[in-house]
This record gives C-alpha cells, sequence and structure tokens, in this order.
C-alpha cells in the first residue's frame, strides 16, 4: 500500500459550531494506483486533499492516522509536515493557473523554491529540463514571467514543479476544469504519463468531472455529506456501481449522443444535508429511493466484492446472506 | 425570429486601447421560433460576447442583430423594454446574479415595478407562483429566503422563473449550469426541455458537448469569432467535418468510450486575422489552398451541414 488512511476526522470550526466535513474516512492506495476522488461539491474531497498537506486553521484535526509507504504521516502538525511536503507527498492545487509568483522569472522562482528545501538548483537543471521535454515546454519558459504562459501551459509549468522532487503521492485538485476540452486532454494523459514515468508512485485525482476519471483513473472513490460511499475499479463504478448514490449519480450524467427525447435523465431529488448538524446515520438516507429501518444506522464502509468497498445496508446485507 | 447578419465584435485592448480583440467576426445564424440552439466554444471564442450582443448588453461594431425582422440596434427605450418582455438571459454564476443582502424574490419586484405596475397584488402573487411552479419549485419553500438559503440549483431556477413572468419568447442561456452539481443539473437542462415544448426557443452556450447534445437541435461551433460548422447537431456530432471540431470531439471526456485514438495537435504555427482563425493549430493545414490567407467561407457541404474550410468546398464531401 502506497497510501493507507485510517479513521480520518476532520472539522471545520466556525462560529455556530464545528462542520463535519470529513468524519472518519479509512482508504488505502496501492503502488502505482490512480485514484479519482468525485463528488459534489460540499462533500469534503477537496477537505481531504488538504488534511493529506496541509492542515491550517479553521481546519481541526480530532483523529485518524495517515501511512505513506508504511510510515506514519504526521498530518495534525503543520511543523513536522514541512519535511514531507513537496519532498513526499505533493499538490498540484486547483487553482494552478495563480499559484505562482507573479513578480518572479519561472527559473529564478523555482531556484528560491528549492533553495527553501536546502537544494542546489544546479543540481535540478537538467532534470528540469528534461521534465519540460516531456510535458511539451520549451526550456525558455524558465525566463518568462508566468503572465506570459497560457492558461494550459502554466498548469503544465506547475505540475513540472509539484513533481519535481519525485514525490511519492501526489494530488491534483481539479486541475483539469478550468481547462479547454482539447487542452483538458493533453495535461490529462500527462498525469498518467508522470506515473508511468515513476516520476510520482501514486495519485489521487480530485474532481467533480466523472467523465475524465473514467478516461485516467484506475479506481474511483465517491464521497457524499463528508463520508466515504464507494470505492472500486473504474469500471466497475461506472458499469456496476451498487451504492444508491453512485448509481443515481452516474445515471445522472448526460451521455454524448444521448438527447433528451430519445431519454428522459433524471437528477437526485433533494439537496445534500448540512453538516454542520448531520442527520444520524446515512447521511444519503432522506434522498434515497431504497432507504429503510436500519439506514437510521451508520453503515459501515466494507469490502463486498474484492476491491470493492461500499458504505449501503442492502448491499451490506445482501452480502451477507449470499 | 431572431437573426445574426455578419455581426462582429471588435474590443479595444491594451493600455491605452491600442490594441484591438476581434472577439466575433463576420458570424450570421438565425433561430426559429422554438428551437433550440446550441453556441459550442472554449474560452475566448466569442460565444458569451454573441449572448451579451442579442441582448444588447453590449453593442456590436459591425453587422445587425434582427429580432422579427427589426434591427435592435435601432430600437429606443420603450421599444428596448418591449424587446426585453420578449428576452431574456440567464447567466453562468446564480450566487452573484443575486443581491446577498436582499430578499432572492426581490428580483420578482423589480419586475413587477418596471412592466407590471398596474397589476393587483392577489394577481401578481398568482403569476408568480405559476412561474416559480413552472420551473419545478415549491413557493411556500423558496420565498421570502435570502439567496444563501437556497442552493445554487434552486438559484438558477429562480432567475428562470424570473424570466418566464415576462411571457417571454427567447431565452439566452449561458453556461447556465456549469456551476451546478451533477444531480441537480439534469432537473434544469429537463425544465429547459419542457420550456422548449411550450414554444420557448433557447440559444443554449456551453462548452460542454455532451450537455448541448441532450438538449439541442442545432449546433454552431464558434472557434477565435468565427463560425467553424454549423448544422443539425446528429450530423455534427456523428460526422465532424471541420478538423477543429474532430480535434474537439475525438477530446471530449465520455463514459461510453475511451480515449484510443491520439490528437494530432500542432503549435507555434501563427494565425494570422485575414487566414483561417484555426491555422495556428490544424493538422491539415494547406498553404497551396491559401489556409494561411484567406478565411475560408462557411459553405454548405451537405443540406444544412455548414462547414469554414477550404477541404470542403460546396457539395463535395471526401473523408467519412
Amino acid at each position: 500500500m502506497s497510501l493507507t488512511v485510517d479513521r480520518l476526522r476532520v472539522y471545520y470550526q466556525t462560529l455556530y459550531g464545528d462542520v463535519k466535513a470529513l468524519d472518519g474516512v479509512t482508504f488505502g492506495i496501492k503502488d502505482g494506483e490512480i485514484m479519482g476522488l468525485a463528488g459534489e461539491s460540499g462533500c469534503g474531497k477537496t477537505t481531504l486533499s488538504n488534511a493529506l498537506i496541509l492542515m491550517r486553521p479553521p481546519m481541526k484535526y480530532l483523529e485518524g492516522k495517515v501511512y505513506l509507504d508504511n510510515e506514519e504521516i504526521p498530518v495534525w502538525d503543520t511543523d513536522q509536515m514541512n519535511p514531507i511536503r513537496f519532498a513526499k507527498i505533493s499538490i498540484v492545487p486547483q487553482y494552478a493557473m495563480n499559484a505562482m509568483n507573479p513578480t518572479r522569472k519561472i527559473g529564478k522562482m523555482i531556484a528560491e523554491l528549492l533553495e527553501a528545501r536546502r537544494i542546489r538548483s544546479t543540481e535540478v537543471t537538467a532534470e528540469l529540463k528534461r521534465r519540460l521535454d516531456l510535458v511539451g515546454l520549451s526550456h525558455d519558459v524558465l525566463k518568462m514571467y508566468p503572465i506570459e504562459l497560457s492558461g494550459g501551459m502554466k498548469q503544465r509549468m506547475v505540475m513540472v514543479i509539484s513533481t519535481l522532487l519525485n514525490p511519492s503521492l501526489l494530488i491534483a485538485d481539479e486541475i483539469t476544469s478550468a481547462l479547454d476540452v482539447s487542452t483538458q486532454r493533453a495535461v490529462a494523459e500527462m498525469l498518467v504519463e508522470f506515473r508511468d514515468c515513476k516520476i510520482v508512485k501514486s495519485m489521487i485525482i480530485v474532481t467533480h468531472d466523472i467523465s475524465i476519471l473514467y478516461q485516467i483513473a484506475d479506481s474511483i472513490l465517491v464521497m457524499y455529506a463528508g463520508k466515504l460511499v464507494e470505492k472500486a475499479a473504474t469500471e466497475v463504478i461506472i458499469h456496476q456501481p451498487r451504492h444508491p448514490y453512485t448509481r443515481l449519480l452516474i445515471a445522472s450524467l448526460p451521455k454524448v449522443g444521448i438527447q433528451h427525447d430519445q431519454k428522459q435523465l433524471v437528477g437526485i431529488p433533494g439537496n445534500p444535508p448540512l453538516l454542520l448538524n448531520p442527520p444520524v446515520g446515512c447521511r444519503f438516507r432522506e434522498r434515497c429511493p431504497l432507504a429503510y429501518e436500519k439506514c437510521i444506522e451508520e453503515p459501515p464502509f466494507i469490502e463486498i466484492e474484492p476491491n470493492h468497498y461500499t458504505a449501503c445496508w442492502k448491499e451490506i446485507e445482501g452480502h451477507a446472506s449470499a | 425570429m431572431l437573426a445574426l447578419k455578419e455581426v462582429s465584435k471588435t474590443y479595444r485592448i491594451g493600455t491605452f486601447g491600442g490594441k484591438e480583440l476581434h472577439a466575433v467576426r463576420n458570424v450570421s445564424f438565425d433561430v426559429k421560433p422554438g428551437e433550440v440552439v446550441a453556441l459550442i466554444g472554449e474560452s475566448g471564442s466569442g460565444k458569451s460576447t454573441i449572448g451579451k450582443m442579442i441582448l444588447r448588453l453590449i453593442g456590436t461594431s459591425a453587422g445587425s442583430i434582427q429580432f422579427q425582422g427589426e434591427d435592435i440596434a435601432a430600437f429606443d427605450h420603450a421599444r428596448m423594454k418591449e424587446y426585453y418582455r420578449k428576452i431574456q438571459g440567464v447567466f453562468q454564476d446564480p450566487f452573484s446574479s443575486f443581491n446577498p443582502i436582499f430578499k432572492a424574490d426581490r428580483i420578482f419586484g423589480i419586475i413587477r415595478d418596471e412592466f407590471y405596475p398596474r397589476i393587483g397584488e392577489k394577481e401578481w402573487q398568482e403569476k408568480v407562483n405559476v412561474s416559480l411552479t413552472a420551473v419545478g419549485l415549491n413557493p411556500e419553500h423558496v420565498l421570502n429566503k435570502y439567496p444563501h438559503q437556497l442552493s445554487g440549483g434552486q438559484l438558477q431556477r429562480f432567475l428562470i422563473a424570473r424570466a418566464l413572468l415576462l411571457d417571454i419568447n427567447f431565452l439566452v442561456a449561458d453556461e447556465i449550469i456549469s456551476m451546478l452539481d451533477a444531480s441537480t443539473r439534469i432537473d434544469v437542462l429537463n425544465l429547459l426541455s419542457d420550456l422548449k415544448a411550450r414554444g420557448l426557443a433557447i440559444l443554449f452556450i456551453t462548452h460542454d458537448l455532451s450537455l448541448a447534445n441532450y438538449i439541442s437541435e442545432r449546433a454552431i461551433i464558434l472557434y477565435r469569432g468565427c463560425i467553424a460548422e454549423m448544422g443539425n447537431i446528429q450530423t455534427v456530432f456523428n460526422h465532424p467535418l471541420h478538423p477543429y471540431t474532430r480535434l474537439l470531439m475525438a477530446s471530449v471526456p465520455r463514459l461510453d468510450k475511451k480515449w484510443e485514438e491520439p490528437v494530432s495537435v500542432v503549435d507555434g504555427r501563427e494565425a494570422t486575422l485575414d487566414g483561417c482563425p484555426f491555422y495556428g493549430r490544424c493538422p491539415v493545414a494547406d498553404k497551396t489552398l491559401g489556409c494561411d490567407r484567406f478565411q475560408p467561407p462557411l459553405a454548405e457541404v451537405e443540406p444544412n451541414h455548414w462547414v469554414s474550410c477550404y477541404h470542403y468546398p460546396v457539395g463535395k464531401i471526401n473523408l467519412r
């Protein structure tokens, strides 16, 4: 296992109480696995990715452990995380467009970044140039200011910077959302290439766009209202989802070629619960067409088939009786 | 009903407005009553500019926009008001379309003051209720609330309900579902298809091809302010001809097919203002055809299928 997360619980402190944005999540990522993290806005996917790298107020760590390559990672301690960040766990942030210092030439900014990590930039120059070739950027960009680059180029540049120290885990947070369709594909395929070249060992790709994950992810983890809903191989999540939320979510996505008069798609009625005072039991209960008495208790996230985890009483009971 | 005739828009940019940005170039198309037309393009393709020009939020630099045969640029204040009774717009971000310090139903009050000053209270309430019900909202649940108390999907439907109060027959929907979650997004799309069944014409502006395909009859593909391809949406999607449309179709992430065939993108060639706008990235650009010097005209290559590319002269389709 490359990454193991065990009962991680992270809340946001507000004046009205704690917002339970990440409420006890347990999962693992294998070596070389690209895991997609999907869910609607406010389901806790960005909280999870931030918790693994930089936990700052109002985020509050409650419990849980994180292991990377069998070593425990002190996610609750921002200072102790310093040597781990960038070197072992790295992130391509959501607004990579604005992630670079606008007053520095890119090459100088990278040198400063490396100095802060006590690495001489000349040692890395050759590798940096090789990486630029890999993503199809000219070496001249190092002498340019970020403003001189287009959106897709900036995104690729940030990807190169984030992975420069060969981190074990790379977190990519909504990195394709702001890009055009054709650039999106190029960036997504580059992520896969980074894994194939063993620049990064494993990856978490956070996105609300499931069709992108279908193209590049090995497995998909679906979240809902701060809880894990289902994790399985990509093909299984798309074609044989088991949790009612995943099923409804996949069914509501329009596919290229389907028109409304041929097949009317339906959304999921209702809204996600507020996480200040989330309902007890299964958090999808109120919108779930299959909900029954048992759902007042919280369903555990268990393996119903090899490498297929879900948190739904219907599935768990079906599994137990089978 | 609505027709654009060789419409162009040029923005002045740079420190002293010394440079020009050609956001929309020579765009002509029309929208018939009850038709849903998808305007598809990447960021910077001019799709939102076209929507804003139709709503006369900005003027045109050249060409004319005609509504029921009359040029909207010539409308005076009173005529403009009549125009807005017939045509309304809904935009991308529902959260910034509302003033957060007022209750959300204030947008209905503004409509009442402006367009129905003499209507009775009871009659007005009835009208609001009908309109809210039409967009699938329960008036009791959504009236008297502040914007932050409503979800994005509810706010977006609120804005559509506001447009419906005016008995419109044309709606400019500019990326109205991009900000919504997958589970609520489809409800707003279905609402648009219901409205279409009632005879409303919609200009559906989007960058998402699968959403456009779900609801529209006709597609217009824009690239750098020019129409690259236009026609029946099934034809354009199943047999894209323009190299740009093909690139788009090969890149769109689909749930039923993985990316297999590699896409070839050319970088580094400079497109000139006179030549084909896609010249800079086109894999099949050919100088002998004049791709670099002259902009190809939009030609009808088969009935109701228009392509702007020298590889497809009128009436002749090879390459399938």
